[in-house]
């Protein structure tokens, strides 16, 4: 059980976004195929650099495990001869299975006799399965784009050059499109060996650290932090830290030195964000910050290398960034000879959606909706004005070469440009945040304009996109609209808003006649957004930790207000987690069944017969108004608990009183009573859809 | 080392690898990878080898000869190896090693980079080759070309010329590398770059070109329907840069866009289809004895 294999795929640079999954379906695909074969093995262990893709398996055993197996063989009926001997067709059966009459026995089948052997299959040595199966184990990795190279008959996401392929001391061959398997490895690119002869499992680390690779990423990735960290520390500042940005450099380097290098003071009167995106997303290089997040005159990057001809590396480094810099002050310079709102006219000439019209078009929605909601919000005066502006601005700065350039910045530099124009604070503050939350998880807007807008911009987009017939399938969702429907649902919670999503979707919709003239089927486009939504809601509180007929049965109300859906929600949860309205869902299903029959809600006491039917109207009339005053404070907990109170009543009813009589006012009137309490009812949760 | 000197050290490198040399190709072209010594070579089963230098024009990034780093027309350095040798990437650092770039003395990476050119109907993925950070050659392994699978894979190098000969003589602006001696880029591009520059952005007839687009389009599929392959290409290209021109001139709209770019790649695809049906019947003349 002591047995260790290592693969070794060694590739042309990877991509390092696909590293990690790479591994995973390695990982995954060998756990399986070993389980298949009967292997047992102690663990698996992956690795990765740009240039090769590893696995270990641990406490492999040195053969499958043995296996018994029952084999169903011929017919007993023409198994035996008329001297109960072995006929032709039992002795061949014997023969194939490899057992003798011994091994032989009985048993029943779907009402006939048939003979059965008890066959002990040997288990294949570990060697042999591997051999056997680690070529398809390369093979079935796959990449969102893989390519195929040199006329072979495999893809990958990069060439693959080299296998490594070792049992304990030994190697493994198997066949893989005429490239060498075996073992022999290659160092770093430039510091290490050509070819590299790995002799054991053992020793292939510490062979390869001595060329200058580090396979263990999570070596290289402490070794960028604190390194970075340090060097940052002798300029008295602080890495601005982004973990995406360090898992990717740890996936691009395979002997990773931090080095430091200085940015041009010059540049420093640019907007952060200007300077940072650069070097981030082009770059890959580490921002420095002082105690204040203040940007300091210095980058970090991570030569994949040694400490050899260091200063030529930062020289040339400063220099790209330089380079980079100078565009973006010249696009800066020539952005801000005009004022933002210029930009806006040019805004007609760029096509939002073929069908939805320019950018310009949706500034003008975006500016109408927001307008609407804020309607609807009651915000002030000055809040609708900041609005306004802020919506025709919105869109402007897509036309500026900044954002041609870096479309990463859309927002960001739209806020700097209105700073710039002389806007006032709130204007450029939801210029930006009409963007958020741009990704789960991502910061939120904190101003009212920057929320509305953000909502209208991303309702706009819905909307439009419903109605020309582009919505979300399975997988597909090219233009996001999950994502913003989402972000729309987490404004409308982080911000308490009091929303009719009902309307608002009206609204956008309207929008788009009045303002296009576009053509569609109103109702059901407008039930499919709602779905939409409802979809979304039902997931997100979901994650939350909400029960998934509590959500049912609050969105089955027919409220569309998502905040007030949420609360009530929560406070349904936190309820029923008590356990205490299981006992009482019988009775309130059957009056949810009979409360159909209804034909109207007028309940007339004089009609009253039995106690019973007495007792429950009075108790029900005691209750209504609390409960509708509950509502109104949202605390829907304490409405449902009243509500519930009504379970002895209305079990008393059901025990004494006949509800189908044949008397058509007496019928009536006991339904009526039944509709009302339903009706009561659904102002809370739709009970009928929790379940036990 | 002076601009002429990059060139022929990288030429004569590649030649000694089994390319032949050749001269860049006489239509008007954004890229190397548009020469028909690239495009149609790289259709089909038979194997190639090819450098050549490409003066490559980009109407759009002119910038009246101003910008240190942009120019109108700029040269790359092309190279073609079908099928991909198992040790290209280290005979492309060889290369550089030719040109005295020292791999030990520099941090050279190779990062992701999918390339794709849509009026071909070309796609390919590969790298970005950076020197201390700068980008020098686009490293592509094809995968389509003309709309059509690559049979057999090529892989294509384009040294950025320009921009190492910058890095090897340290200077800062695209107009100060040294031709030779005496002769520096800005004495042959500075004014043919703002004359360029401004015919592309200011004085372009926009109502010429659309008419020219048209006709070289018509002419292009005439002439293909002759079962002529190269003289079709002739006015794919031809499409191709007059499209580049009104691009430029601000003349295309969103949508139009990519209704032109469509209508070259249309174009491609044609002349591809027609160019592999042709080498077919020829046996592939190009698959020898030893190759």
């Amino acid at each position: 059980m002591s047995n260790k294999y290592l693969l070794e795929i060694g590739v042309e640079e990877l991509p390092a976004r696909l590293i990690n999954g790479a591994l995973a379906q390695l990982k995954e695909n060998t756990e399986k195929m070993l389980k298949n074969e009967r292997i047992e093995y102690t663990n698996t262990e992956t690795y990765a650099t740009p240039r090769r893709l590893v696995l270990i398996i641990r406490g492999l055993s040195d053969k499958q495990s043995t296996l018994k197996e029952r084999v169903k063989g011929p017919a007993k009926r023409i198994a035996y001869d008329d001297k109960d001997n072995p006929t032709k067709a039992l002795q061949g059966f014997m023969r194939g299975q490899g057992i003798s009459i011994e091994q032989i026995f009985i048993d029943e089948h779907n009402g006939e006799e048939y003979v059965y052997g008890n066959v002990i299959k040997e288990g294949k040595d570990t060697f042999t399965v591997l051999s056997n199966n680690m070529a398809d184990i390369i093979k079935s990795i796959v990449f969102p784009k893989s390519m195929k190279w040199g006329g072979k008959n495999i893809r990958f996401a990069r060439p693959i050059r080299w296998i490594v392929s070792i049992l304990n001391d030994r190697v493994l061959p198997f066949e893989f499109e005429g490239i060498e398997v075996g073992n022999l490895t290659k160092g770093h690119r430039f510091l290490g060996s050509n070819r590299i002869v790995i002799n054991s499992v053992e020793e292939y680390f510490s062979k390869l650290e001595d060329n200058f690779v580090l396979v263990d990423q999570n070596k290289r990735w402490e070794i960028i932090k604190y390194g970075s960290e340090r060097l940052a520390k002798e300029k008295g500042g602080n890495l601005l830290i982004d973990e995406d940005l360090l898992d990717e450099v740890t996936n691009i380097v395979e002997y990773p030195t931090p080095i430091i290098g200085r940015i041009e003071k010059e540049y420093l009167s640019l907007p952060e964000d200007v300077i940072i995106t650069p070097m981030k997303e082009h770059l890959r290089f580490f921002p420095i910050v002082n105690d204040k997040g203040k940007l300091l005159p210095y980058f970090i990057t991570v030569r994949n290398g040694n400490k050899e001809y260091i200063e030529m590396v930062v020289k040339g480094n400063e220099k790209v960034l330089e380079a980079r810099l100078e565009d973006a002050k010249f696009f800066y310079h020539e952005d801000i000879k005009q004022p933002l709102e210029d930009y806006v006219e040019q805004l007609k000439n760029i096509v939002f959606q073929e069908k939805l019209g320019t950018l310009y078009d949706k500034t003008i929605r975006i500016q109408k909706l927001s307008k609407k909601i804020g309607d609807y919000l009651e915000v002030g005066e000055e809040t609708q004005r900041n609005m306004e502006r802020a919506a025709y601005l919105s869109k402007a700065d897509l036309v500026t070469k900044m954002v041609d350039e870096f479309t990463e910045l859309q927002g960001r530099m739209g806020m700097e440009y209105a700073k710039q124009a002389g806007e006032n604070e709130i204007v450029s503050t939801a210029i930006y945040e009409q963007y958020l939350p741009r990704f789960a998880g991502d910061e939120l807007p904190t101003t009212t304009a920057g929320s509305i807008l953000s909502i209208a911009d991303k309702l706009d987009t819905i909307a439009g996109s419903f109605a020309i017939g582009i919505q979300p399938t399975g997988s597909q969702d090219p233009y996001g609209l999950r994502r913003q429907a989402l972000g729309i649902i987490n404004i409308i919670l982080d911000k308490r808003l009091n929303l009719a999503l009902g309307e608002l979707i009206d609204s956008a919709l309207y929008i788009y006649v009045e303002e296009l003239g576009l053509v569609f089927d109103y109702s059901s486009i407008k039930k499919e957004i709602v779905d939409f939504f409802n979809g979304r809601i039902k997931n997100m509180f979901i994650d939350m930790g909400i029960r998934y007929d509590i959500i049912d049965g609050v969105i089955s109300t027919g409220i569309d207000n998502i905040y007030d859906l949420k609360v009530r929600a929560d406070k349904l949860n936190q309820y029923l987690e008590e356990d205490r309205l299981t006992e009482v869902l019988f009775t309130f299903n059957r009056v949810i069944n009979l409360a159909e029959k209804t034909t109207s809600t007028e309940v007339k006491r004089d009609l009253f017969v039995e106690d019973a039917e007495v007792e429950l109207y009075e108790a029900f009339n005691d209750i209504e108004e609390k409960v509708l005053s509950c509502l109104d404070k949202k605390e829907y907990d304490k409405a449902l608990e009243l509500f519930i109170g009504l379970k002895e009543p209305v079990d008393n009813f059901f025990d004494h009183v006949m509800v189908m009589v044949d008397d058509e006012d007496l019928r009536g009137n006991r339904l009526n009573l039944l509709g009302k309490i339903s009706e009561t009812m659904l102002l809370i949760c739709d009970l009928s859809k929790l379940v036990k | 080392m002076y601009f002429q000197d990059l060139m022929l050290k990288l030429l004569e490198f590649w030649g000694s690898k089994g390319c032949i040399i050749l001269e860049p190709y006489d239509v008007e072209k954004g890229a190397g990878t548009m020469s028909p010594h690239t495009f149609l070579k790289a259709l089909g089963p038979e194997p190639w080898r090819v450098v050549y230098v490409e003066p490559s024009r980009r109407p759009a990034d002119a910038r009246y000869g101003e910008n240190p780093h942009r120019v109108y027309q700029h040269h790359q350095l092309q190279v073609i190896l079908k099928p991909s040798p198992e040790d290209i990437q280290d005979i492309y650092l060889d290369s550089l090693k030719a040109i005295g770039i020292d791999p030990l003395k520099h941090d050279i990476r190779f990062v992701e980079d999918n390339w794709e050119a849509p009026t071909l109907g070309a796609w390919g993925l590969g790298w970005e080759v950076w020197l201390d950070g700068m980008e020098i050659t686009q490293f592509t392994y094809f995968q389509q070309v003309g709309s059509i699978n690559c049979h057999l894979e090529s892989a294509e190098l384009t040294y950025g010329l320009e921009r190492i000969a910058m890095y090897l003589q340290d200077v800062d602006e695209i107009f100060h590398i040294k031709w030779n001696e005496d002769i520096t880029y800005g004495d042959i591009f500075k004014k043919p770059e703002y004359e360029h520059s401004v015919y592309s952005f200011e004085k372009a007839n926009i109502e010429t070109l659309k008419n020219l687009f048209n006709i070289y389009e018509e002419e292009a599929k005439n002439v293909i329907e002759e079962g002529l392959v190269l003289p079709s290409y002739d006015y794919v290209l031809k499409c191709s840069h007059t499209f580049n021109v009104l691009d430029a001139r601000g003349a295309i709209s969103v949508t139009e866009r990519t209704h032109y770019i469509s209508r070259v790649r249309n174009l491609a695809k044609l002349v591809a289809s027609e160019y592999i049906e042709q080498r077919e019947k020829l046996g592939y003349p190009l698959i020898k004895e030893g190759m």
